[in-house]
């Protein structure tokens, strides 16, 4: 630990922040990917007829409980099978991400708008309001603002979880510190530098969160 | 899509072998750690609760901590880092005659992550109750103890229930990062065949069923808990 | 100007002035930041006399009677309930509470016990009895109520007047040296109501010394001894009933008793 060298940080920042910037790609196109799949889920739930409904509950159950890790693999052993030609971790990892996190975003949702109590509905129905108006002025409205600091929540699980790619090797964050650390023979300084850059990102996202999650109460 | 099938594999040795040994490790890895995370979280969250300022910084220093730094970062630090940090004495016989380490460090580690999450739950449990039975706890002489023995813990451990049902499942599913470490549970034994055999479907198809079961096992026995539980006159809740 | 208006107990009052004062609460101050919640109040109740506080809601009555066994704390005054000073850093809280019994408006019994087990818990904790004799009198008390056959019941298989009178129940079995009531009819229907107030009565009639926060005017008139009128934090009247109702001093008082007659 005491021949730690500092300029060795700076020597391999560009690399960790490579690193970075690939969890961070990988959050926001699973945020978005995961967000559009898991809304099109919660539709099917709550709206769709029996079927639909019962396959997309299928999804959501069966998806939920399988470690994340195991669906990585799946996606990593199964993408390349399908395409038939080799694909880079990050497509694979992505697809995995976007199918697995589909499952949360959409328990997420139909919760939200399931607990804005039936009377509303009857009573947007009863002025006169149109079934999707209803849903669009007087439910949606509503809904969102009780999932949103939940869907927040999850997507800062989400962040913490890119570091799960670790295992198919791409060049997450995660990867990037370890890669390092074994290389130059400082797990110690590395590994708690990353608790560092983590902790900061996370702890900062929550407390934003918690502030929203006020805000939006007490008006 | 070329792929020769052989489900044969999975019930040939020594892959059959390989997926029992990694389901039992999976088990003891999950049960371990859910004991320590209970033990931990409702400490941590009770702490969160209390009228004492310092008890309650204490508790949520814990969780925000536990629940910012990534799982398998947390296992690494664990592994790696913690034994360097201790002691000499200390840390050489963690690395050198601590028997089965990938194991114990799997277990403290995703139990004392878990613990952050139980603890919430158990401070939300908690504070569902309202103010009215703590006060009239305390009208009727019980001490504070007393009432978060015999009003607050009893309540509390119905209203988390259903929450700490798919806590338990988590730890379930994360116990399967401890193949990070080397420990080879459920998931990191298909992998293990899937290298050997190259059937990887198979393999994962067999790992994944696992999951599933084990899982609706839980929630069907957690289920019949809930019921046996339930506090007559008050409906369960859907 | 409040002093002025302060009536005191008339020598006609039925409480003698000899009998010592179970509760004395002497000039009471609360508050949070800027708002004032309790402002100079005193009142005393004598052993053996029922007391109807009454007044709008936010007067402060609910929060003056916590202060009596302590559940809510105040920044000046003292409260002395049978010669121990509740607001004393070294009184024992826990033993002074066990003395005294509360009744809370939303009934507050402890959903995961059946209904005996509800009284006799704090008398087998608390009192160290034992459990035969924390039944019995559990039962005794429960027959009392009129509600010998609902022993084994979870509370929220009672309605709501039920519950209540399971709560006095409870308070009663710790054989408390006064009673708290801290609004027991408002979450009732109106027919739940006549039950709740009939053992209240009971008890008033039996000699228990009761401080009662109230909106039942009835109760106060028929069975109190005295009321005191509250407003803004502070006491504007405090008087025998039958003066009280005959002939309020206080503007605010007489607004307060229209408007909630003539519901």
């Amino acid at each position: 630990m005491s021949d730690f060298d500092p300029d060795l940080l700076k020597a391999v920042a560009p690399f960790l922040w490579d690193g970075l910037l690939t969890s961070f790609g990988l959050l926001l196109l699973a945020m978005a990917g995961g967000g559009l799949l898991g809304s099109l889920l919660a539709v099917m739930r709550i709206a769709g007829p029996r079927p639909i409904a019962a396959l997309a509950a299928g999804y959501v159950n069966g998806l939920r409980s399988v470690p994340l890790i195991m669906v990585i693999f799946w996606f990593y052993l199964l993408v390349p099978l399908v395409i038939g030609r080799a694909i880079g971790a990050f497509t694979s990892a992505l697809v995995a991400f976007v199918i697995f996190e589909a499952a949360y975003y959409a328990e997420i949702i139909r919760a939200g708008i399931q607990s804005v109590p039936k009377q509303q509905l009857a009573a947007a129905l009863a002025s006169g309001l149109g079934p999707l108006q209803a849903y669009r002025f007087v439910i949606l409205p509503q809904a969102v603002r009780k999932m949103l600091p939940i869907l927040l929540s999850q997507s800062i699980a989400l962040f913490q979880d890119t570091s799960l790619v670790y295992v198919v090797g791409l060049h997450d964050f995660m990867t990037a510190v370890s890669v390092t650390a074994n290389r130059e023979g400082h797990l110690v300084e590395f590994y708690l530098f990353a608790v560092a850059i983590y902790f900061t990102l996370c702890f900062a996202a929550s407390q934003s969160v918690q502030l929203l999650n006020r805000q939006s109460v007490s008006p | 899509m070329s792929y020769r099938w052989d489900w044969s594999v999975l019930v040939s040795e020594p892959y059959l072998g390989w997926l029992l040994a990694g389901l039992g490790w999976t088990l003891l890895v999950a049960g371990a750690a859910w004991v320590l995370a209970l033990a931990v979280g409702v400490t941590v969250g009770v702490l969160r609760t209390l009228p004492n300022r310092a008890a309650r910084t204490l508790g949520t220093a814990y969780v925000e901590t536990f629940r910012n730094i990534p799982l398998l970062l947390q296992l690494f630090v664990w592994y790696f880092v913690l034994p360097e940090l201790l002691p000499a004495p200390i840390g050489n016989w963690i690395k050198r005659e601590l028997p089965l380490p990938e194991y114990w460090t799997a277990v403290i580690g995703l139990g004392l992550f878990t613990a952050a999450r139980v603890a919430e739950q158990t401070r939300a449990g908690i504070q569902a109750i309202g103010r009215g039975q703590t006060l009239a706890a305390a009208a009727s002489g019980l001490t504070l103890a007393q009432s978060y023995r015999y009003i607050l813990l009893p309540i509390a451990a119905r209203n988390v229930l259903p929450p700490l049902t798919s806590e338990f499942l988590n730890v379930v599913k994360n116990s399967s990062l401890a193949l990070t470490i080397g420990l080879l549970e459920l998931t990191g034994q298909s992998r293990q065949i899937e290298s050997a055999t190259f059937h990887g479907i198979e393999a994962f198809t067999a790992a994944t069923l696992t999951y599933v079961v084990l899982t609706t096992a839980v929630i069907l026995v957690l289920r019949a808990v809930e019921r046996l539980v339930a506090i007559p006159g008050l409906m369960a809740r859907a | 100007m409040t002093i002025s208006a302060l009536r005191k107990a008339s020598p006609i009052a039925p409480a003698s002035v000899e009998r010592p004062a179970t509760i004395e609460i002497t000039r009471i101050s609360k508050s949070y930041g800027a708002l004032e919640v309790l402002n100079d109040c005193s009142m005393s109740i004598r052993k053996g006399e029922a007391v109807v506080v009454c007044g709008p809601s936010g007067s402060g009555k609910s929060t003056l009677l916590k202060c009596v066994n302590g559940l809510e704390t105040f920044q000046s005054g003292s409260i002395v309930v049978d010669g121990v000073s509740v607001g004393d850093r070294n009184t024992d809280l826990t033993r002074l509470r066990s003395r005294i019994g509360m009744v809370f408006q939303h009934f507050e019994l402890y959903p995961h016990l059946s209904v005996l087990e509800n009284i006799t818990l704090a008398q087998v904790k608390v009192l160290r009895r034992s459990k035969t004799e924390a039944s019995e009198k559990g039962m005794t008390l429960l027959r009392r109520v009129g509600l010998g056959d609902k022993a084994g019941c979870h509370p929220a298989q009672l309605s709501g007047g039920q519950q209540q009178r399971v709560a006095i129940a409870r308070a009663l079995a710790m054989d408390p040296i006064a009673m708290l009531f801290d609004e027991p009819t408002s979450a009732l229907d109106p027919e739940m109501i006549k039950d709740v107030l009939e053992v209240m009565t009971e008890l008033a009639r039996d000699g228990m010394t009761m401080m009662v926060v109230t909106h039942e005017m009835g109760f106060a008139r028929h069975v109190a001894d005295r009321v005191v009128f509250m407003d803004d934090g502070r006491i504007l009247e405090d008087a025998p009933s039958s003066v009280f109702f005959a002939q309020p001093s206080t503007e605010r008082a007489r607004i307060f008793l229209s408007k909630i007659l003539r519901q």
